[in-house]
């Protein structure tokens, strides 16, 4: 045996016997997911339970190094036992944009103590982040952002800016701890003026406001800052090199959204609705390319996947990946309502678990909006990759 | 396994690239088009090909030839494809190969040195409509003699009058629409009773109608088992779809880069047209259907050359996502090109052309999506 096939038995052994049962089903919805943070409640014991033994083991973020809450394991290794969770019907231990996020970022960019401070807050699940980009003047063109920080000189209380401004489409800012924050240090670059600041939601002048949503859920909120104190230690990189760290992290965000193309798996949903299909021909066909679709993008995921590890891909590629797999889920969705006929528009029924597939059909429109829109992806693929002319 | 090319596979790739660059490129094809060449390809370049080793790629190393996979294959149909070199590659070095790789030492030793020394082209003889239906196949091959009488009609059989010989599916039990009772026959292109009608096809192509009328063949010319063709067929088969998926990518790639390089020369209102927005998101969305295409038919190809379960669904896939993305990419090349690309001298129309033909080769696009739905049960 390999040390690979070792590893994949021990981890095998510990997940039948640390995983609850009842977290071997999968989540009904985002109430049923564990985000962690200050006032997280759980649901149940076992979600709670999972969570500790997860943390203990360090598998909550199996890949980040043990000095930062991880359990060091290697890119093989982390994929096994994602594999062996998967096979077990394991749900994630915590979700957080702490993990998918700001923990990538503060890996590159941070110091070493924020490194053990901030990471490992997010792997213990006991901060809950947010991530303050957008703005109601910037969202494609994000760097046209103007949340300031004044810098403040006191030898007394400490340097420090003073953040005014305001963020929108903050996920769930309502529900945070703590917010990682672009803002603007210097007006007069637009590119290198911008610093990435880390902040506690709980801060006087910290205010949000939910959005209610076409799907009607709240998951985004509308952020302000009047006069918000940050003190200068709390800064990932280097002052007015924020935009560093900012693309680093979009660049993360879309190879998590470009991953969303539906179950990560290849199994067709077209089986389950065959009853439908088989009286539907041109929907049955529409399934049908669809499907050749799905199992190209996930054959170029892997390959994306593969070449990436061997730096072959071009560093642009993940723009192309998100474009792909957001419309790719879109479509799937539209599919998902076409076959779900009248039932599938019941916006609250029991026997529609409340609507989720209208809610979540609606969702997923904004999967080609977030994290840079599909026509600044073609822009980015476009110019960067086959190197079109122009500005 | 990785998907990705290793070491040898590269060198393969460049090697194929400066070979089909310098000995098969766009210019030799128009001028074998242009003569009205009744082959439809060049036997020198056959010969060429052999000296290469490339027309024995899939044969096995015991049987003289090269022993690769449908990866290498790819690799060669790939700038096969991006050249638009013409050459009897894909019928007898690949599906060919395919069945007759299953059939008995003497069958073997009668065909691979022919092929290995580039002297030999095989036909592939199934279709017997206008779209790929082989599960419908009626050609009958009764029992007479010390083998079979075959009676029938075959069309789409591509270079079949310069083929020495014919791979004919036929029935020797059950009716039309079963799998079942088929049995495939490498028949003599001279035979007695055999026809051949020719028609040139809109990528210039050369394919036959041939007429089986009581042709006698031996028990010996039986590829594979009596009744059990479904088998060797279904290999032949995906042997050619995949291959036909990897030489699409090809001509979608070639006639991509064709367009970019257009789209970044061509001025109008003072300027170069690839600085137009609206000109850029198709050009990127083509690009990532071709990077699709290039992946799944990748995938289709290792997992065939695994013997994996899954590489019949995959191939289905492969060989509708590649139709589907070299579709697009000949259009758009078109389109793009604006007047020049409606003209016989500039190249970006004859991709268009061999993207038809390949399309239809060997079921297309909706054929196979719908057997990728049927495979997936539904």
């Amino acid at each position: 045996m390999s040390d690979l096939d070792i590893f994949r038995a021990e981890a095998r052994a510990w997940l039948e016997e640390n995983c609850p049962a009842e977290m071997r089903i999968p989540a009904k919805g985002d109430e049923d997911v564990c985000w962690g943070g200050r006032n997280f409640v759980f649901q149940s014991e076992a979600q709670k339970l999972w969570l500790e033994r997860c943390v203990a083991k360090g598998y909550t973020v199996p890949d980040w190094p043990k000095a930062y809450g991880g359990a060091g394991l290697s890119p093989q290794e982390t994929k096994i036992l994602r594999q062996e969770m998967a096979k077990l019907g394991c749900r994630a231990p915590l979700n957080s944009f702490g993990i998918w996020m700001l923990g990538p970022a503060l890996l590159k960019f941070g110091t070493e103590e924020q490194k053990i401070h901030y990471m490992g807050q997010i792997a213990r699940g006991e901060i809950r982040w947010c991530q303050g980009y957008s703005e109601p003047g910037a969202g494609s063109d994000l760097v046209s952002m103007q949340t300031f920080g004044e810098e403040v000189i006191d030898p007394v209380g400490g340097d420090h800016w003073v953040v005014n401004g305001q963020k929108i489409w903050t996920s769930y800012a309502d529900k945070a701890d703590w917010i990682f924050c672009l803002v603007r240090t210097d007006k007069t670059n637009k590119y290198q003026g911008i610093s990435f600041l880390l902040f506690d939601m709980q801060t006087p002048g910290v205010s949000t406001k939910p959005i209610k949503l076409i799907s009607g859920n709240s998951p985004f909120c509308e952020t302000f800052f009047d006069n918000v104190v940050v003190p200068k230690h709390q800064i990932v990189g280097e002052i007015n090199r924020g935009w560093d760290v900012a693309k680093y992290l979009l660049g993360h965000e879309r190879e998590m959204i470009s991953g969303m193309g539906g179950d990560g798996g290849v199994t067709s949903i077209g089986a389950a609705m065959k009853a439908t299909l088989s009286q539907e021909p041109v929907l049955r066909a529409q399934m049908a390319l669809f499907d050749v679709d799905n199992l190209t993008f996930r054959a170029h995921g892997e390959r994306f996947m593969d070449e990436w590890k061997t730096g072959k891909a071009h560093p642009a590629y993940s723009n192309l990946m998100k474009y792909v797999g957001t419309e790719l889920n879109k479509k799937r969705n539209e599919l998902v309502m076409s076959i779900g006929g009248s039932q599938a528009l019941e916006w609250e029924s029991e026997r529609t678990n409340g609507g989720s597939k209208a809610r979540n059909w609606l969702r997923t429109k904004a999967n080609s909006i977030e994290g840079g829109t599909s026509e600044v992806m073609l822009n980015v693929v476009s110019k960067r990759i086959l190197e079109m002319p122009g500005a | 396994m990785a998907m990705t090319l290793n070491d040898d596979q590269n060198m393969l790739r460049d090697t194929a690239r400066d070979f089909m660059a310098r000995e098969a490129p766009v210019t030799h094809f128009r001028k074998f088009r242009d003569m009205g060449c009744k082959d439809g390809f060049s036997h020198g370049l056959w010969k060429q090909f052999a000296e290469m080793g490339f027309t024995g790629i899939l044969i096995p190393e015991a049987d003289g030839g090269m022993g690769m996979g449908q990866i290498e294959a790819g690799i060669l149909l790939e700038e096969i494809g991006r050249n638009l070199s013409p050459s009897p590659f894909l019928t007898t070095s690949v599906a060919a190969v395919a069945a007759l790789k299953l059939a008995d030492k003497a069958m073997r030793d009668r065909w691979f040195p022919g092929i290995l020394a580039g002297e030999t082209v095989i036909g592939i003889a199934i279709e017997e409509g206008v779209k790929h239906r082989p599960e419908k196949i009626a050609c009958v091959a009764e029992r007479s003699g010390n083998g079979f009488k075959l009676t029938g009609q075959k069309q789409f059989v591509v270079q079949g009058a310069s083929s020495d010989m014919l791979i004919v599916a036929a029935r020797t039990a059950g009716a039309a629409g079963e799998t079942d009772g088929l049995t495939l026959f490498a028949v003599d292109k001279d035979a007695a009773g055999l026809s051949m009608e020719t028609a040139r096809l809109v990528d210039s192509a050369v394919a036959a109608h041939v007429k089986l009328d009581g042709v006698q063949v031996d028990a010996d010319a039986v590829i594979g088992d009596v009744d059990g063709g479904w088998a060797v067929l279904s290999k032949m088969l995906d042997a050619g779809r995949v291959g036909a998926a990897a030489e699409m990518v090809g001509v979608g790639t070639g006639a991509m880069d064709m367009t970019f390089e257009y789209l970044k020369t061509r001025k109008q209102f003072d300027r170069v047209i690839g600085e137009f927005q609206a000109l850029q998101h198709r050009a990127a969305h083509l690009y990532g259907e071709m990077e699709g295409a290039r992946s799944i038919v990748l995938k289709a190809q290792s997992l065939m050359d695994e013997g994996h379960a899954k590489a019949e669904l995959y191939v289905a896939a492969a060989k509708a996502k590649a139709g589907l993305a070299c579709n697009l990419s000949v259009r758009e090349g078109v389109q793009m090109h604006g007047g020049i690309g409606m003209t016989d001298e500039y190249d970006i129309g004859l991709y268009m052309k061999r993207d038809r033909s390949l399309n239809e080769f060997f079921g297309d696009a909706y054929y196979h999506a719908d057997r990728l739905a049927t495979m997936s049960g539904y």
